[in-house]
């Protein structure tokens, strides 16, 4: 990219910029990647979102720089040194105010981001492996917002770190072992703080660069697009500037009205009473809860009170079986050196079959760990007792709760609709909009006791059905719609849909 | 253009629902959300009995909706726990009796009343200060509710604190000056353990904000206290109240006549309970939160000038996108 730019570099009138530049072209790329880069024409304010993220992600950074300026990292005073900050360092409680609610603007900001991404199919070819980067991405922010969550050293921040901390001791064999590393001794205590203050400080940093990475790899492939159709030509795009710098800057405008709302008069909404009062670690809070932004993954976590019995694991293997059938081309299939024909209609069976296999022995495998409230089983199957590989509810939670974002990486392979955009599928689109109502309630449920009813359901059982349906959405819904949907006719190009549009009023 | 208009509106109220369920969770937090039991004020004793209630609420099964219910009230009435009262919607009488009341601060522009945290502050001295420690503030933040400097200085050389001699590097005590922190009660949490019966008096600088409820919570508190229903066993520390999680709590009431405190410059202000409460209450919730009024001053303005840019933004946008559309 620098060499071509350094080859076609045209010069600048302003002669300090023109030394530079045929030294170092740096004003060039600006000029290409930021001026006149061409964009879809066809952007909605969906397409804000990527830009509000990089400025929550500059707010974050800078708040934190001033913020370690003051904060003690040290159990004895962590918490004093964050009421220090609140109260008699200048404005510091603004700079505090803005960081703490700047996380959950930020996962709004990234969240809507993501969901942009799904809903218009925009981790498809040639895009997944920008989609792959925004994976790790979330993953960084999850990690470094997790560790920021136990800096003020509170009782919650403190409990919520030593209930993550301990999931990993799940695994089996070198978990204690892990726990310990992450810990720096036996239990949560000072060094825990030194290190997560250290990586919380390392951390988006390594966000920054892997943003950089992200933005790279979108100006190779360009933007996707609302009808998620390529660009055909010149008149399917505009420059990047003016366009959609102006666009962007009345986005994230609207968007910093509504974060300035929440830090300036409900800062503390999202809370709890847990967090202003010091971390006792003899002491356990009755309610423990993540930010709201972990909690349908806490939910996830939460709804695994059952293993994996041979049931369950014979279950999983028939889905693979049948998401496996649902990738073969009918015709002649080869599989550990057999070959066989496969005809449409022998296709359709065998994926019915499986999957209805593997769904009675996923229920028969859940049903026969399941315990009544007066201790006996509900049905009794032979072997149903038998834990498979360790695979105990808490090893199987972790895994689930880790397992639903690794998920998200695989999604350019699990979608292999050759159409992007949900506008043209409407069985898809019914899916995806499910899936986020579906994040929301094990959200809720997630912010609820684990033992919480809510009009005679226990939540437990609707976390237990909405992570069913996360999963499912990703693991048979998704390859499913991917060879049984008829999409609907596609516009020829942006250009000729954006003007139809515009004739229809 | 529908389409994009739609979006437009989706967004907008999006930003709007983010906000606006901020707000409601604010305001509904405290009717809502059944308080953890702050477990420093619940002493030893009740512990076990909670946590076993807790059990037996969990052991429940969920399968039998009817059942379930009778079982949760059940606890609820035999030994009350936040899991047990929260699992059902507590029967009238049975749950904690939040009392709401119309702050001065509440609201976009409120701001705190000078003359009541004045009297919550007298209120805290002459009763609360007896258990509570207040860590976090020092003598000079009570200029910021409006006592004079010559006042605070006053204030602060009433107590005695512990220094050390520059020449001789011997402890001595002298009086406060306005820089040091508040006295505290004990000089350390086991010491105000042991002489309250195990129990803890938690800090009061971040109280407002450390529990449900906050200013409404310490309220109720201080006027929810009631004499035992009959049939309910407890130890002779222990009190009956109605605001607490579970109604059971170590506090002896604190605010027991009218008269108690004789206010400076009280002016017409009654001097009640009721009052006493409600201003030592206002005082509590500046505590917790001293730069309230500069955050929503602060707020507003940037909240001026971000319409101003909006405006800017938008007529730009729509000014570059015009020869588009």
């Amino acid at each position: 990219m620098s060499l071509d730019a350094k080859k076609e570099r045209e010069p600048f009138d302003n002669k300090v910029v023109d030394w530079i530049d045929s030294r170092l072209p740096i004003f060039t790329i600006m000029q290409k990647e930021y001026g006149v880069f061409p964009t879809p024409r066809n952007f909605n304010y969906f397409w804000n979102f990527g830009a509000i993220a990089t400025v929550m992600l500059v707010l974050m950074i800078v708040t934190g720089i001033v913020l370690a300026m003051y904060y003690t990292p040290d159990a004895s005073m962590a918490f004093s040194s964050v009421e220090h900050i609140m109260r008699d360092v200048n404005w510091g409680w603004m700079v505090r105010y803005m960081h703490m609610n700047g996380a959950t603007f930020f996962f709004v900001a990234v969240y809507t981001h993501i969901f942009r991404g799904l809903y218009y199919g925009s981790y498809k070819r040639p895009r997944e492996l920008l989609w792959i980067i925004g994976v790790v991405i979330f993953l960084l922010m999850m990690a470094t917002a997790f560790m920021g969550y136990t800096l003020p050293w509170s009782q919650m921040g403190g409990w919520a770190a030593t209930v993550i901390t301990n999931l990993f001791s799940a695994i089996p064999y070198v978990g204690d072992k892990i726990v310990a590393l992450l810990w720096g001794g036996f239990s949560v205590d000072n060094p825990t703080l030194h290190r997560f203050f250290a990586l919380h400080y390392l951390l988006p940093f390594v966000i920054v660069g892997v943003v950089g990475i992200h933005v790279w790899a979108l100006h190779v492939t360009g933007s996707n697009n609302p009808l998620g159709i390529d660009v055909k030509g010149p008149q399917d795009t505009l420059p990047f500037n003016p366009y959609y710098t102006a666009k962007d800057t009345f986005g994230i405008t609207i968007f910093l009205l509504a974060y300035v709302v929440v830090t300036f008069w409900f800062p503390n909404a999202f809370a709890h009473p847990d967090h202003f009062v010091e971390f006792d670690p003899m002491k356990t809070p009755p309610h423990i809860v993540p930010e709201w932004y972990f909690l349908p993954f806490y939910a996830i976590l939460r709804s695994f009170t059952f293993g994996v019995n041979p049931y369950v694991a014979l279950s999983v293997l028939l889905l693979i079986g049948g998401v496996w059938h649902i990738y073969q081309k009918p015709g002649q299939i080869s599989l550990f050196g057999c070959t066989c024909s496969l005809s449409e209609g022998d296709k359709v069976q065998r994926v019915v079959t499986l999957l209805g296999l593997a769904g009675i022995f996923m229920l028969a495998g859940y049903f026969s760990q399941f315990v009544k409230g007066d201790g006996t089983m509900l049905i009794k199957l032979p072997l149903a007792d038998i834990i498979l590989a360790q695979l105990t509810p808490k090893l199987c939670g972790v895994l689930a709760m880790f397992g639903s974002v690794i998920l998200l990486a695989f999604v350019p392979w699990l979608d292999f609709h050759p159409v992007r955009s949900a506008r043209f599928r409407p069985l898809f689109r019914v899916a995806v909009i499910a899936l986020a109502l579906d994040v929301v309630l094990l959200g809720y449920v997630g912010s609820q006791t684990a033992d919480a009813i809510k009009f005679g359901v226990p939540l437990i059982y609707v976390g237990q059905v909405a992570t069913g349906y996360y999963f499912a959405f990703f693991l048979i819904i998704l390859p499913l719609l991917s060879w049984i949907e008829k999409a609907l006719p596609l516009p020829q190009s942006i250009n000729e849909a954006v003007l139809a549009e515009k004739g229809a009023h | 253009m529908t389409s994009r208009k739609l979006i437009t509106a989706l967004l907008v109220s999006v930003s709007l629902v983010v906000s606006g369920t901020a707000l409601a969770t604010a305001k509904r937090k405290p009717a809502k959300h059944v308080d953890a039991p702050p477990a420093a004020a619940v002493p030893q004793e009740a512990a076990p009995a909670a946590d076993k209630a807790a059990t037996d609420a969990n052991a429940t099964p969920p399968a039998a909706p009817a059942q379930e219910s009778t079982a949760a009230t059940e606890a609820a009435a035999t030994s009350p726990t936040p899991e047990a009262s929260g699992a059902t919607q507590p029967a009238a009488g049975e749950g904690e009796e939040m009392s709401h009341q119309d702050w001065p601060f509440h609201g976009a522009f409120g701001t705190y009343d000078r003359a009541a945290l004045q009297r919550g502050f007298q209120v805290y001295k002459q009763v609360c200060s007896a258990c509570h420690s207040m860590n976090l503030l020092s003598y000079r933040n009570l200029e910021e509710i409006g006592y004079t400097e010559g006042q605070v200085k006053a204030i602060a050389a009433e107590y005695q604190v512990n220094d050390i001699n520059d020449d001789t590097g011997e402890i001595y005590q002298r009086p406060a000056r306005p820089s040091d922190r508040f006295h505290a009660p004990f000089p350390n949490k086991q010491a105000s353990m042991a002489a309250n019966n195990g129990a803890y008096p938690p800090d009061m600088s971040l109280l407002a904000k450390a529990r449900h409820g906050g200013p409404d919570y310490i309220y109720s508190i201080l006027t929810g206290f009631a004499d035992f229903p009959p049939g309910v066993q407890h130890a002779s520390t222990q009190y009956w109240n109605k605001a607490m999680p579970g109604h059971i709590i170590a506090m002896p009431p604190p605010l027991v006549s009218d008269g108690q405190v004789q206010y400076e410059n009280a002016g017409n202000t009654p001097q009640t309970v009721d009052q006493y409460a409600k201003d030592v209450s206002q005082f509590l919730a500046w505590a917790s939160e001293p730069h309230m009024e500069e955050r929503k001053q602060t707020g507003t303005k940037v909240i001026l000038f971000l319409l101003a840019m909006c405006f800017v933004a938008y007529q730009a946008k729509k000014k570059v996108w015009s020869d588009v559309h």
